[in-house]
Formats: structure tokens, C-alpha cells, sequence
């Protein structure tokens, strides 16, 4: 019941966003985002024809660059213990 | 950036399934529960990717599974009047009333139809002006700001016919019953998309009062296994908290816009749960305010005596101390395509969950 999709909009009018979730297009209401600014291209979450939260792409880029350095440093520890044949953690 | 590919990295996730091996030392459960999580969890295998010392249970956040038989009831009676057309998201018409679903109505004629949005059932009064439209209101704190914002448009564009039948509910005092009942919990993963709309505010009273972690996840794989670390990793150092993982999508205010025009419409009431009861304050009541839009004040129907399925624990499946696979009708009598259960109805139905990955 809750389930929601990340959409990119690619059209406004007025309060209605026309929006595209792969190669499928939806419309959306914005209502519940009156108090945010909303632009063509940015995404937002679908609920039940309604957009209920524009997604922040700052956080999404920083949660994912932590993944990134916690891969680099899984593969650094990988190494070292290949080479010292003993383990780390 | 997507959002959705990005957390579905396999190596990530091995990544995170051996820090989670790494951190924990003693045997803990975890809660989900939201619905369409027990459905994430359960496609993408998260449980065999897990320790054998965390275990994961499945709580009563499917809104279609918790709702009482007698909501549907009085929906097919709804539906059984020349009057009435019913407007509803899909996943409730094919759950068993007590001897009758809206499936079988439709298929006995009466005007039953599946809406994508509120939206649409608005179209539905407006092009139907004679008839008595009423949607079956039912879903969280992520649909009940949307049923609000269908009564407000329904109010300001004068479509007097336009009534919504609430069977709303909020989480929170769910998930403190859990936990005065004794069922053994050791953190919760939060619902995302009620938290979309509430924000971190409404869990801090499990920290607080039951020294229990919550974390506020997303519905990816890499997401689920990054809460499932964070509250490890908060058992382990034994500093519980409300936390966020799915920060891209929940701000700790949550949606302020959503939440006013939700308590514009809306007041608690108590309300039943299949398998906890009657909570207190735990569901919506339209204000009366706004009354000529409430099915319930404005649409008196008789509703046939209440009977429970016999052999069904999906109340013991709803509280986390049973699991699908305890159900001797699990699978055999009752599958999707012919539930006796709500629990096996819903999309997000830890049966149906089960039934589909994890048989």
C-alpha cells in the first residue's frame, strides 16, 4: 500500500507533474509539495498519483560515496592480507 | 543517478553482509514492519544473506492484512445498493468478507472499480453526479494525507456525492503494543514511505521508553542490509536511537505539508488490529468537519454478523511470534489465487511474500 516509485519530471503544469518512471509516463499531482521547489528533471517519489517527496540527490550522491570508499577499503585490507597471509578483522 | 540501480549492487551488498557478520556477537531479531519491506526482503533473499544470529520478522504494517473483516463487510454492503459505486485501490477486492469479497459483487454486478488515485475516483463523482460514490480509504500516514487532499478537492469543487469510507490507521501505536505484549524485539526497521510523510519524530518514543532502536529504511537490497548493520551496530554498542538510512527520501521533519492537511481531515480514534486489538488513538476518523464526505455518517447500511475464518493465524503472523510457514492452511488451502487470509491477499502480505520467494 505504501509503495512508491522515484519518477524524473519532465513536464509541469500548474500543479500536475507529467513524469517517467523507465519508458513509462505518469502524472502526478504536486500538491503535497506546494511548500518545496519542484523542477523539470528533478525526481520525485509517486504515491498513489501524488508526488510526496522530491528526492535529494546530495544525500543519495553521499550515501552512495561512502559505499565507494567502504568498497576501496574492503579492497585495500583484501590485498594487504593476500599479501601478509594473515587476516585483518 | 536513478535511485533504484545504484542500491541494487551486488558486491555492496556482500559488503555489507560481512560487516553485519563482523559486528554482531549475540542472537538478535528485527522487526520490518512495512509491508512492501517483508516483500523486498523476501525477493531478494536478504534473510540468506544474514548470520544465523540475526533473524528477521515480518510485524503488522500491511494495512489490507490488519484491517477487520467487518470493514470489508460493510464495503460489499456499500456495494450491494443500486445507489453506490465503489471506488477502491486494488488490492482490497479480492479479501474475504465474512461471506462475500467485492470480487464476487462485481462479478454479481454491483458497480465495484479499481482506482489507480483518489484523482480518479473524483473523475468517477464528477461524471456520475446521481450516484453515491464511495472509496475505500485504507492504507497509513503515506495514504491518508492523499485521502485528505481527495475530501478537500471533493469539498472545494462541490461534489457533494464524494464519500470516503476510512479505514486509516497510524503505526506508531502498533509497534509500542508489540512491545508492552512482550513480543521479543530487538529494533525495528522502520516503514520508508510513512516516514516520507511523519518524519524520525514519531519512533522516539521507542528509544526512549523501550530502549529500542529504530531505523528508517529504503526498499532496495542495498538498503535493507545498511539498516540491518546500522541497528546491529546500535544493539552492539548499546546506544538505541532513531535513525535514517533512506535519507534521500525522509527528511527528520518528514512532508509538514502532507501532515497539515492530513490533521485538517482527519482525528484518532481507537480501532482494531487483526492480531493486537483495539489501540488506542491508532486510527483516522474524518472531522466532522468535513461529515458530509464520511460514509460511515452519511450512508447507513445493514452489515452481516462478523465470522473469522477458522484455522487462519494471520493475526499470530501480524505480531511477529508466528511465521507463514507455522499456517497449516499456508500454501495448501490457502494460496493467492484463493486466500482465506488477508495475510495472503495483499501485495505486501507476509503469506503472499513467502508464497512467492520463500515457499
Amino acid at each position: 500500500m505504501c509503495l512508491s516509485i522515484p519518477a524524473r519530471i519532465d513536464k509541469i503544469n500548474e500543479d500536475t507533474a507529467i513524469c517517467t518512471v523507465g519508458a513509462t509516463s505518469y502524472q502526478a499531482s504536486l500538491e503535497l509539495l506546494k511548500d518545496e521547489q519542484v523542477e523539470v528533471g528533478d525526481y520525485v517519489l509517486i504515491h498513489t498519483g501524488f508526488a510526496i517527496q522530491k528526492l535529494d540527490a546530495e544525500e543519495a550522491e553521499a550515501s552512495l560515496k561512502t559505499f565507494d570508499e567502504f568498497r576501496t577499503l574492503n579492497k585495500q585490507m583484501d590485498t594487504e592480507e593476500q599479501k601478509t597471509n594473515k587476516r585483518l578483522i | 543517478m536513478k535511485y533504484i540501480d545504484e542500491y541494487r549492487d551486488k558486491e555492496i551488498v556482500r559488503l555489507l553482509a560481512e560487516e553485519i557478520k563482523r559486528t554482531v556477537t549475540k542472537p538478535v531479531r528485527l522487526m520490518e514492519v512495512c509491508g512492501g519491506h517483508t516483500m523486498s526482503i523476501q525477493k531478494y533473499g536478504i534473510p540468506y544473506l544474514l548470520p544465523e544470529e540475526v533473524e528477521l520478522i515480518s510485524g503488522p504494517g500491511c494495512p489490507v492484512c490488519v484491517t477487520s473483516r467487518t470493514y470489508i463487510d460493510r464495503a460489499v454492503a456499500y456495494s450491494r445498493r443500486d445507489d453506490v459505486i465503489i471506488t477502491t485501490y486494488g488490492d482490497l477486492i479480492r479479501v474475504p468478507g465474512s461471506s462475500s469479497s467485492l470480487d464476487k459483487e462485481k462479478a454479481n454486478g454491483a458497480d465495484v472499480r479499481i482506482v489507480y488515485s483518489i484523482l480518479d475516483a473524483l473523475m468517477v463523482a464528477k461524471k456520475n453526479r446521481r450516484k453515491k460514490i464511495v472509496f475505500l480509504g485504507i492504507g497509513f500516514e503515506t495514504t491518508a494525507p492523499i485521502s485528505a487532499a481527495g475530501i478537500i478537492k471533493a469539498q472545494m469543487a462541490g461534489l457533494t456525492n464524494f464519500y470516503l469510507y476510512s479505514a486509516h490507521k497510524i503505526m506508531p501505536p502498533a509497534m509500542e503494543t508489540l512491545i508492552d505484549e512482550g513480543v521479543k524485539i530487538d529494533g525495528y526497521i522502520g516503514p520508508g514511505h510513512v516516514s516520507t510523510i511523519t518524519g524520525k519524530g514519531i519512533y522516539l518514543s521507542i528509544p526512549e521508553k523501550y530502549g529500542l532502536g529504530v531505523v528508517i529504511s529504503g526498499f532496495e537490497p542495498v538498503d535493507l542490509m545498511q539498516s540491518i548493520l546500522m541497528l546491529v551496530q546500535q544493539i552492539e554498542n548499546k546506544e538505541p536511537k532513531v535513525e535514517i538510512e533512506y535519507t534521500r527520501a525522509v527528511k527528520p521533519e518528514g512532508n509538514v505539508k502532507a501532515q497539515e492537511m492530513l490533521d485538517e481531515v482527519f482525528e484518532y480514534r481507537d480501532d482494531w488490529w487483526r492480531g493486537l486489538g483495539i489501540l488506542k488513538n491508532s486510527g483516522l476518523k474524518i472531522r466532522d468537519k468535513y461529515a458530509m464526505h464520511d460514509a460511515e455518517v452519511q450512508i447507513p447500511v445493514d452489515v452481516e454478523p462478523l465470522v473469522e475464518p477458522k484455522g487462519c493465524i494471520c493475526g499470530d503472523i501480524l505480531r511477529g511470534v508466528s511465521k507463514p510457514k507455522d499456517c497449516k492452511l499456508f500454501g495448501t488451502v490457502c494460496t493467492p489465487s484463493d486466500p482465506v487470509g488477508s495475510c495472503m491477499v495483499s501485495n505486501e502480505g507476509s503469506c503472499a511474500a513467502y508464497y512467492l520467494y520463500n515457499r
